[in-house]
């Protein structure tokens, strides 16, 4: 269905270095615009480096990243946030001193105008901005992702797959034009994993957001998405359909090493229990 | 113009390389504490300052001859060192590094107010047990304090950096140094190590102090001396030994010649400023090690 | 027990104070500090004006360190540049009182900014080694600018005086401190409302990932130390009509610490525990004093051991709350409120 519109996210011979350390090496591919793409591969193939790069958090020792057309490659973070990339994190990162509501209220940071001083005197456009940004994310986000109940407890007391959900919650605050997800269901349980799978896809057909994310459980990344990119060792080893990448022998190579190919292919599909 | 006097530059360069090796002594205490226990230790002059006060009631109270009333305030030193780690670091274990630099802030007003109360609030001359008779070297004339000042420390940082290198202990506080967990899970025992290295660092800091107090007499206000070593470290860089030294030189030599030429009421301001230019130009210090920050 | 507080609209539940109960306390508080100056002696309003002072300054600080978690040891050096300022104009250009207030303010966030600049460079360990080092490089101004500061001996001022009334004693100061003392921590709990409070509270908790997710670190944490500067500088302003002179030696570092450990046992990231703190914190010297009074016939030297004992305190109560209470009195004072919320039932 997507391959045949306009690419959202372009990367470029992307490499990234630490010192010495080579992380991602001459990276190139693309994210179809209203697709799911899925990067994977094994732990340190430089993954969560890519997402990074793209957020403005790595500067590359060199290529070039292009959102909706233009290079956005000297942009600091939260200009780039600005443009509509949002993102979760691998490890999450919510704010423990706030509420669940103030963390989502917070990704629409960068699109409100209210200055120091309408915030000092609390009128005028602090009033109208902050009460129109709580009727919205009420209805239109908290509903949505069925968090009604936690809106005002701290982050902190919350269950980790919780703490995900709440995380989307404020990644899709940010107004995204393209959602980067870190492991979205990474740690959790079979029923949460299929809350998760279901918001995200509804996020692609309500909401028309394109999404890019990583992720482990090959289950949800057959079942979702459109279009995935192996990383291994900081370089693309493979692109393609769901069905094409697992089907490559290099992929599963460097998942698994070395071995009875079939047997491995089948777990990679997931059809014999891991 | 006048003539530049060079015997005049020189000795005064020879008391500022004495004052600096104080200060490196100073810093390498709060180099052990940050390295071993990853805390700011905001109370390091006025951990100093106990050392001094402590020689000065051995000595001039109790009438102890120096040489037994060095050890006994190095002892005390020590043992102050490992009071602060058990009763007010360890129960911060986990929290943030700015919190345990504000509970060290509380420390050191809580040390001054206990010397105010123990000894008064007026300043006093230690003893004097290193002799007055001036030193020459060449032409130049040094104060005899500062030189046994000087060889002290000097002397003392070679031993700890002997034992950082080869001593058991030594290896086992930068194992826990480089990685907490990773050392505990060799079996160091790191609280241990955090006690040893406060400790250590206590008894380095009243060496330090005997040694600022009889150069410059001891007072409630002497903790101000450990702001000057805050600057050595972070020069040098927080986590560096090499650092604390090179440091330390530096600053006294910076802080004898800006009180000579230009008068004692801008060392703090060259001092400072220093800080602030090092913090903008080189965060890490000359010889910090360079955290790298992860999302 | 608590009940019937449920909202009809997303603009009531985001108000400040939200339920009947809280206004009618709101209200309650604010006639008795209307009145307290008729009924009260000299000695109190001298201590209520001091209070005020030390509410603007430590919630200013609150907001640095609390809020945004920038440490700064810094804000008494800020008050002597509002001070100063407000000595300066009052003596040289003898401008309006209100005016002179805005300008120590403003003065003082540009010193702010300029002081928070290393956040450019570095986290917040070295930005509060970085404001010690700007404390002692302002007392160095104070003492050796003397064509402005008058060097050690300092600048005396006259009364301020608006349209002919003149605010010499407590009880006309009180009414120049206190309502700009409210409308000060009002302005920074409607702050907490905000866009730009959270984005101070999540630079606080993540910088990084604050960054991010849309928020300019630099910019807010230079607008974080020049507001926090701004109340020091018209805390100090008024701390100069208060005290009527100012030299060097009124804005000592333990001053700052003062401050700083007002936040930590008001409570960190609380607009209420800056007012517990500034109160709490200023309040413990006279207790103290009090404590000296009833020592001094058994004990002969008495007064002497007060400045030394209130230094012990100072420090004991910033170890203490952060050992034991990280959040000060505000965790106190919510733990005493819940408990009315929800009795007669057990938590």
């Amino acid at each position: 269905m997507s391959d045949v519109s306009e690419p959202i996210l372009e990367v470029r011979d992307l490499s990234l270095a630490f010192g010495g350390l080579k992380v991602l090496t001459d990276v190139s591919y693309t994210v179809p615009k209203g697709s799911v793409t899925a990067i994977i591969g094994p732990n340190g193939a430089g993954k969560t480096s890519m997402f990074n790069c793209i957020s403005g958090f790595y500067r590359p020792k060199s290529g070039a990243i292009r959102f909706q057309g233009t290079d956005i490659g000297h942009l600091h973070p939260p200009q780039r946030a600005e443009l509509g990339l949002a993102r979760t994190f691998q490890n999450i990162a919510l704010f423990r001193g706030m509420t669940v509501l103030d963390n989502i209220k917070l990704g629409r940071h960068a699109h409100m105008k209210t200055s120091l001083f309408d915030a000092l005197a609390y009128f005028g456009r602090a009033r109208r901005e902050e009460t129109e940004l709580r009727a919205e994310v009420e209805e239109k986000i908290i509903d949505f992702l069925e968090i009604d109940h936690i809106r005002n407890k701290p982050v902190a007391s919350l269950a980790y797959g919780l703490r995900k959900r709440v995380e989307l919650a404020r990644a899709l605050a940010m107004k995204p034009k393209i959602l980067m997800l870190d492991e979205p269901v990474a740690g959790m349980n079979r029923e949460e994993t299929e809350d998760m799978a279901r918001f995200i896809l509804d996020v692609k057909e309500e909401w028309g957001v394109t999404i890019l994310m990583v992720e482990h459980d090959m289950g949800l990344v057959m079942d979702l998405s459109d279009h995935v990119v192996v990383l291994n060792f900081g370089q693309v080893i493979a692109a393609g359909k769901p069905a094409e990448v697992t089907s490559n022998e290099d992929v599963i190579r460097a998942y698994l090493g070395s071995g009875d190919v079939e047997v491995l292919r089948r777990t990679v599909q997931g059809e014999v229990a891991a | 113009m006048i003539d530049f006097d060079w015997l005049f530059f020189l000795e005064v360069s020879l008391a500022g390389l004495g004052s600096g090796a104080l200060l490196a002594l100073t810093g390498l205490s709060f180099v052990l504490i940050y390295k071993a226990t990853r805390a700011v230790n905001l109370a390091i002059g006025e951990m100093l300052m106990i050392g001094a006060y402590a020689f000065f009631s051995f000595s001039a109270g109790l009438g102890l001859p120096w040489w037994a009333a060095v050890p006994a305030a190095l002892a005390c030193g020590g043992l102050l060192g490992a009071v602060i780690e058990r009763a007010v670091i360890r129960p911060m274990l986990g929290e943030s590094a700015i919190s345990v630099l504000m509970v060290t802030i509380g420390l050191g007003s809580v040390l001054i107010g206990a010397v105010e109360l123990l000894w008064g609030a007026d300043p006093a001359q230690l003893p004097d047990f290193m002799g007055t008779s001036p030193v020459f070297l060449g032409p130049a004339y040094v104060s005899r304090k500062i030189v046994i000042g000087f060889a002290v420390a000097a002397t003392v940082i070679t031993l700890f950096i002997l034992a950082f290198r080869f001593w058991r202990g030594g290896v086992a506080l930068r194992a826990t140094a480089t990685d907490q967990g990773a050392a505990y899970s060799c079996g160091i025992d790191v609280p241990v190590v955090f006690s040893m290295a406060w400790v250590f660092a206590g008894v380095a800091a009243a060496g330090a102090g005997i040694l600022v107090g009889a150069v410059g007499g001891i007072s409630p206000a002497m903790g101000i001396f450990g702001l000057s070593a805050l600057v050595v470290v972070i020069v040098g860089g927080l986590d560096s030994v090499v650092g604390a030294l090179i440091g330390g030189v530096l600053v006294g030599l910076i802080e004898a010649w800006t009180g000579t030429y230009l008068g004692g009421e801008f060392k703090t301001l060259i001092t400072f400023g220093l800080l602030i230019a090092v913090l903008m130009v080189r965060p890490y210090g000359l010889f910090g090690t360079v955290e790298i920050e992860r999302l | 027990m608590r009940i019937a507080t449920a909202k009809e609209s997303y603009a009531a539940d985001e108000a400040l104070f939200d339920t009947p109960t809280q206004r009618v306390w709101l209200a309650l508080f604010v006639a008795v500090c209307a009145l307290f100056p008729f009924t009260a002696n000299e000695y109190w309003l001298y201590m209520a004006c001091l209070v005020a002072i030390h509410v603007i300054s430590v919630t200013g600080l609150n907001i640095v360190t609390g809020f945004t978690g920038l440490v700064s040891l810094g804000q008494a050096a800020f008050m002597g540049v509002g001070a100063y300022t407000v000595a300066v104009a009052e003596t040289r250009f003898g401008t309006p009182v209100l005016l002179n207030l805005i300008a120590a303010g403003a003065i003082t966030a540009a010193v702010g900014a300029v002081v928070g600049i290393p956040s450019l460079r570095v986290k917040g360990l070295y930005l509060a080694i970085a404001t010690i080092a700007s404390s002692f490089i302002l007392h160095f101004v104070f003492a050796n600018w003397n064509s402005v500061t008058h060097g050690v001996s300092g600048i005396s001022l006259p009364p301020a005086s608006i349209l002919g009334v003149e605010f010499g004693r407590p009880f006309a100061l009180y009414f120049l401190i206190v309502p700009i003392a409210f409308l000060a921590v009002f302005s920074a709990s409607n702050l907490f409302r905000t866009r730009i409070g959270r984005a101070f509270i999540a630079i606080r908790d993540r910088d990084i990932s604050a960054e991010v997710l849309g928020i300019p670190l630099l910019r807010y944490k230079l607008m974080s130390f020049a507001l926090s500067s701004f109340y020091a500088g018209v805390a100090g302003g008024l701390w100069a009509y208060f005290f009527r002179v100012v030299t060097p030696e009124s804005f000592p570092f333990v001053y700052s610490i003062f401050f700083l450990a007002a936040v930590i046992v008001g409570g960190m990231g609380s607009i209420l525990g800056s007012i517990l703190g500034a109160v709490f914190m200023t309040m413990v010297p006279e207790v103290l004093k009090l404590g000296v009074g009833v020592m001094s016939p058994f004990l002969s030297d008495a007064v002497a051991l007060l400045s030394p004992v209130r230094t012990i305190v100072f420090g004991g109560l910033i170890i203490g709350f952060l050992i034991f209470e990280p959040h000060g009195l505000a965790e106190i004072w919510r733990r005493i409120r819940r408990f009315f919320h929800l009795w007669p039932f057990k938590t």
